[in-house]
């Protein structure tokens, strides 16, 4: 048999699959026609920037292949072996005892009676269910597709996630300039061609875009950074860990010690004030409440004036740098990136974390956010890219199998009672729990001001649960109680429905293999998100459909999820109810008809050619994100869920006021005694820092941020080709061991050397890495990545075990952002470091 | 008659890994008959990435070279070779046959820069063959340069004078990663990273302010440098030797020059330099 070409979309970019005798043996970033690519044309400063006729994916895809054949598969359905569901259970077991294979008919079998059994018993919300997102991609198979179908069918008891990359701008910035229906991040239309035409210096404070990729845009925007970079724009990188954008861009490094970013925010306000370099007319004109902000900065409601030298104090970053860095954004056109959508960034995911995102958009602010170069942009969206033609993507409504108007029946969850992510292990284990808001609140700023109680009245605790895709064990924080909650007996069922075994998946009692993207037929476009971040494939070259194509069939015994799930529903009688009657190509189709797509190209080419470029249309207008309000100008960019836009406040922002909020009206009306999310920001020293009564023993501050070589858990560990690579792994006696970076001070100190086994602790753990001894480590900060997939415990099943697998998470704290704002705090952690001896 | 290269352009390479990692998607565990044998799991770097950190706290630099065969016209590695195992294409290429290589370890030994590999299974040398393969199939360019996202990495025919590869190498100065070593490669390097020096001017008696604008000359192996410090103070001079004496001069107005010389065995960060005013 020869060799065919496949077209698939991953959670980075799109590939050509070439499959030989049934098996996959390479995979390129898609190989499309030249003729399909227009590219776009950005003049600036006399020059034609244009991108080349190709799709730069992130690194992982390129292992994607080695991924699909993974030593880590789950080939078979397994069942624990001391699990016996009409006997004893042995909960306590999870995490430790061995599993054995079982035909699928039994596994089935099992979990459709204890879904039966729990639902007789307790009622449908005992059932839960938890998903980790985006270790496949296609909308059709997406987890809010099947799974949540099928759970809405069910009448569980959802987890509400939460926004775990970008907690300040979520919880803080939406307070000062609206936004809430981005989740906090800007407005991304044009603002490439706005840097490229206007900016003078960027100040990438919290972000390390050539890491991050855009989320889910590959590495498109690598090429926009070396173009600023070419054209002499200045880069300004502020970060305790010298990043690899700020390697390649080069430009200042600025390192503050964690958690007192605010009180340099706070600094650089302080500078503009006193030295009468803000935009006063802007802040006259578009915002509200700065006579209120001005003398807490000047000090007259403390007594403690925010000057440079008090910011050095608590940042360790010299008061005459600070003041250099203020003097220069206000002369120059500042471009304020902070973090990879604009928002984000790890200094949004600490302790009082919101104060840090407010801040971000207040200087912008005193800067006239929204005039030309003067943005906040996070370099990695905002290309030329056609808004007109609608594809559905994973977060649209119209996007999702469960909820699409294509379908002719929609099972709706009549369950009210919500989990809350972070807290889901204190909820099974000590509840009640309670909390403010509603997960990712992108309908309205009150949605922050729900009030949540688990369990909920007139409602069981969760009994059974089904977890699906992924682990939280590296991502989450505080995590070892996962490890507790699993082995509660309060979990009377626990289903793990995965492709790859993840650090979750062996405390499951029954496993099932589900199948790749590459084995199953779907449909998607690279970047796209829809939702709550709209138009996110503006942060690729080329917007580009993917007809999904079954490449190979299912390896070993794995399944569709969908088939999955169907298998599931037809065994609770209900299958009908949960396919609507439909084959999963019926859906690619029916999500094709219903799109624009048809506009370009007949269904036939489509399904047959496998993708479609969308080029942008000759006359394309670009509409610069926020000029509009800057000019007090009608909102004019595409945002379709702005819901102003085209109402006679069309002017105004999404804050109460519809102007930004130095003083926020809408955390005034419903927390004006917050004193953790004041209503004007202010700098709070942080409760897990350097002024804790904990920093006399552990003195060391971890930094976790977002990975480079993996996405989530999703790639690390499945993927053995990315441990070759020693900024990802270190190979050291036989095993790939995750990097911990320390300044050669902190290690001389312990008499550590880079390639020496070290052992990261604190009182809620301790987690195994291998010592990197570099200079682009702030003192007193150890840098190790968010993300490790291999939880890797020297005892299995005791969550006090050390972890050799890197999952750093165990030493991350699982307080909140503040009182009222449940978001998570990884970087607000003290840890020691002590060369690991065995 | 073509020149195929591969041209580098260190200071755009982010280090993303692309070409590492498609190049092993290439090659693992595929066989391409008569150009090479599968690579196998563990060991080779057909594509290679040299992470090269330099300097002080808190002025580091981070670079990358990427480190393929290089693909030399004067190749040690086919002087080395029996039986013309390893040979130079017309294109420049020079290939190892997977068939004829067997038992030749010595192969592996002869090259300078380290980029072949010894297969213990098959007891063949491995490298990195520029994608000959693809090529002869019609394809433009290597697994690794169609990857990266920057435009580190080109590839082209020097021989042709509207490449844009040739065109590079007229406006760029690309030389062989060690010249030293006199192989005349047709994968050439510009912006490898040399020696650097950097410091901050500090006004000893006005802390609080940056010193800006103030200037600084260096001078030493034949080299005479001019620079200013920018916004923050800060300067730094690239391109130096290793293991050489320079000096720097630091001038500002109203305040006594300071002089400090200073050795390359590393980069070198002088930290903060203090000037007291004139008295």
């Amino acid at each position: 048999m020869g060799e065919r070409v496949f077209t698939n979309c991953t959670n980075a970019g799109p590939v050509s699959v070439y499959v030989k005798d049934g098996k996959v043996t390479r995979m390129r970033p898609l190989v499309a026609e030249e003729g399909d690519f227009k590219p776009w044309t950005i003049e600036a400063g006399g020059k034609k920037y244009s991108p080349p006729k190709k799709f730069a994916v992130a690194p992982y895809v390129h292992a994607d292949r080695r991924r699909l054949y993974s030593d880590e598969r789950i080939r078979y359905p397994m069942k624990r072996v001391d699990f016996d569901p009409n006997g004893e259970r042995n909960p306590q077991n999870r995490g430790k005892s061995p599993y054995q294979r079982i035909s699928w008919d039994e596994a089935l079998d099992i979990v459709s009676s204890e879904i039966k059994r729990v639902t007789e018993k307790y009622g449908s919300s005992a059932i839960t269910g938890l998903t980790s997102s985006h270790h496949n991609w296609g909308i059709v198979g997406y987890k809010m597709g099947p799974f949540a179908r099928f759970m809405n069918m069910l009448g569980y008891t959802p987890v509400l996630d939460n926004p775990d990359s970008w907690e300040g701008w979520h919880w803080g910035a939406t307070h000062s300039y609206g936004f809430y229906w981005r989740l906090g991040m800007p407005e991304p239309y044009d603002m490439l061609e706005d840097a490229l035409q206007n900016a003078e210096m960027i100040v990438l404070w919290s972000n390390d875009p050539d890491t991050t990729r855009g989320t889910y845009t590959g590495q498109d925007s690598a090429l926009w950074r070396q173009w600023l970079k070419e054209k002499g724009v200045e880069m300004v990188f502020i970060d305790p860990f010298h990043n690899f954008t700020a390697a390649v861009m080069e430009g200042k490094w600025i390192a503050p010690r964690m958690g007192t970013d605010t009180a340099m925010a706070m600094a650089i306000a302080y500078v503009w004030i006193t030295e009468d370099l803000y935009d006063k007319e802007y802040v006259k004109d578009r915002t509200i409440g700065f006579e209120e902000f001005k003398p807490y900065v000047l000090g007259e409601t403390d007594g403690l004036p925010k000057t440079p030298e008090w910011a050095e104090q608590e940042s360790g970053v010299k008061a005459r740098v600070i003041r250099a860095l203020a003097r220069e954004w206000a002369a120059k056109r500042t471009v304020l990136s902070g973090g990879a959508r604009g928002g984000e960034g790890g200094a949004c995911r600490t302790a009082f974390g919101t104060e840090w995102a407010r801040m971000m958009v207040l200087l912008q602010a005193m800067q006239g956010l929204g005039k030309p170069g003067r943005s906040i942009w996070g370099t990695t969206m905002g290309a030329p890219s056609d808004t007109k033609t609608w594809f559905p993507a994973y977060a649209d409504p119209q996007g999702r199998v469960a909820t699409s108007s294509v379908a002719n029946h929609l099972p709706v969850n009549q369950t009210k009672q919500r989990l809350w992510r972070l807290t889901l292990p204190d909820a099974v284990l000590n509840p009640p729990v309670s909390w403010y808001g509603e997960g990712f609140c992108g309908q309205s700023l009150e949605q922050q001001f729900t009030h949540f109680e688990y369990p909920m009245e007139g409602y069981s605790e969760v009994k059974l649960f089904y977890r699906y895709g992924g682990s939280f064990m590296g991502t989450m924080s505080d995590t070892s109680k996962w490890v507790r909650m699993y082995q509660s007996p309060k979990l009377e069922f626990v289903v793990n429905q995965d492709i790859w075994y993840n650090s979750e998946t062996r405390m499951a009692d029954i496993i099932l293999p589900a199948c790749s993207n590459f084995e199953r037929d779907d449909v998607g476009e690279w970047g796209a998100c829809g939702g709550y971040t709209c138009h996110a494939s503006s942060g690729c070259n080329f917007r580009i459909v993917v007809r999904q194509q079954k490449c190979i069939e299912p390896l070993w015994e794995s399944k569709s999820d969908y088939e999955i799930f169907t298998l599931l529903a037809e065994r609770l009688g209900r299958k009908e109810e949960f396919t609507d009657g439909k084959t999963e190509m019926d859906w690619i189709r029916a999500f094709f008809d219903a799109s624009d797509l048809g506009e370009h190209i007949s269904w036939e080419e489509f399904d047959q050619k496998g993708y479609c470029i969308i080029n942008i249309d000759d006359d394309y207008k670009s509409t610069p994100s926020l000029r509009w309000f800057a000019e007090g100008r009608e909102c004019d960019t595409p945002d379709p869920n702005n819901p102003k836009r085209g109402t006679i406040k069309a002017k105004e922002l999404g804050t109460y006021s519809g102007k930004i909020e130095f003083a926020s009206e809408s955390l005034k009306s419903k927390f004006p005694d917050d004193e953790e999310r004041p209503v004007v920001p202010r700098y709070i020293e942080s409760w897990e820092g350097h002024h804790s009564e904990l920093y006399k023993r552990y003195s060391l501050q971890l930094l976790s941020p977002h990975p480079r070589f993996t996405f989530h858990c999703h790639y690390d560990k499945h993927t053995d080709w990315l441990d070759d690579i020693p900024t990802h792994r270190i190979k050291k006696d036989g095993y790939a061991w995750w990097p911990a970076r320390l300044n050669p001070a902190d290690a001389a100190a312990r008499n550590i050397q880079t390639g020496d086994i070290v052992r990261l602790y604190n009182d809620r753990g301790s987690v195994l890495c291998a010592a990197v001894v570099t200079q682009r480590v702030r003192v007193g900060v150890i840098h190790s990545y968010a993300s490790s997939a291999k939880y890797d415990p020297l005892i299995p099943g005791d969550a006090d075990s050390p972890d050799k697998g890197g999952c750093v998470n165990i030493l991350t704290p699982s307080r909140m952002v503040s009182r009222n704002a449940p978001g998570m705090t990884p970087n607000s952690c003290l840890i020691e470091i002590e060369k690991w001896e065995g | 008659m073509a020149r195929f290269s591969i041209l580098v352009d260190v200071a755009k390479c982010n280090g993303c890994y692309n070409c590492f990692l498609s190049c092993r998607d290439e090659y693992y565990g595929n066989d391409y008959p008569s150009y090479s044998a599968a690579q196998p799991l563990n060991g080779q770097f057909w594509m290679q990435l040299v992470e090269i950190e330099r300097g002080v706290y808190p002025k580091p630099k981070l670079s990358y070279i990427p480190k393929p065969c290089m693909h030399c016209e004067n190749a040690p590695c086919i002087d080395a070779a029996k039986d013309g195992a390893v040979y130079r294409r017309d294109d420049g290429i020079v290939m190892i046959d997977p068939e004829k290589s067997k038992g030749q370890k010595e192969i592996v030994n002869a090259c300078p820069y380290r980029v072949i590999y010894w297969n213990e299974e098959q007891e063949i040398a491995q490298k990195c063959t520029m994608c000959a393969h693809r090529l002869d199939e019609g394809e433009k360019m290597p697994r690794c340069v169609e990857s990266c996202p920057t435009g580190a990495l080109l590839f082209g025919d020097l021989d042709d004078p509207e490449s844009e590869v040739a065109k590079l190498a007229a406006r760029l100065n690309f030389e062989d990663l060690k010249p030293e070593f006199n192989t005349g490669s047709l994968v050439k390097y510009a912006g490898v990273p040399k020696r650097f020096v950097a410091g901050e001017v500090v006004y000893r008696d006005n802390q609080g302010e940056c010193a800006a604008g103030v200037r600084v000359s260096l001078s030493g192996g034949g080299l005479n440098l001019e620079t200013k410090t920018d916004v923050f103070g800060d300067f730094e001079f690239e391109g130096l030797d290793r293991n050489r004496t320079y000096k720097v001069l630091v001038r500002a107005d109203r305040y006594q020059q300071c002089e400090i010389e200073f050795n390359t065995p590393k980069d070198v960060n002088l930290g903060e330099i203090l000037l007291d005013p004139q008295k």
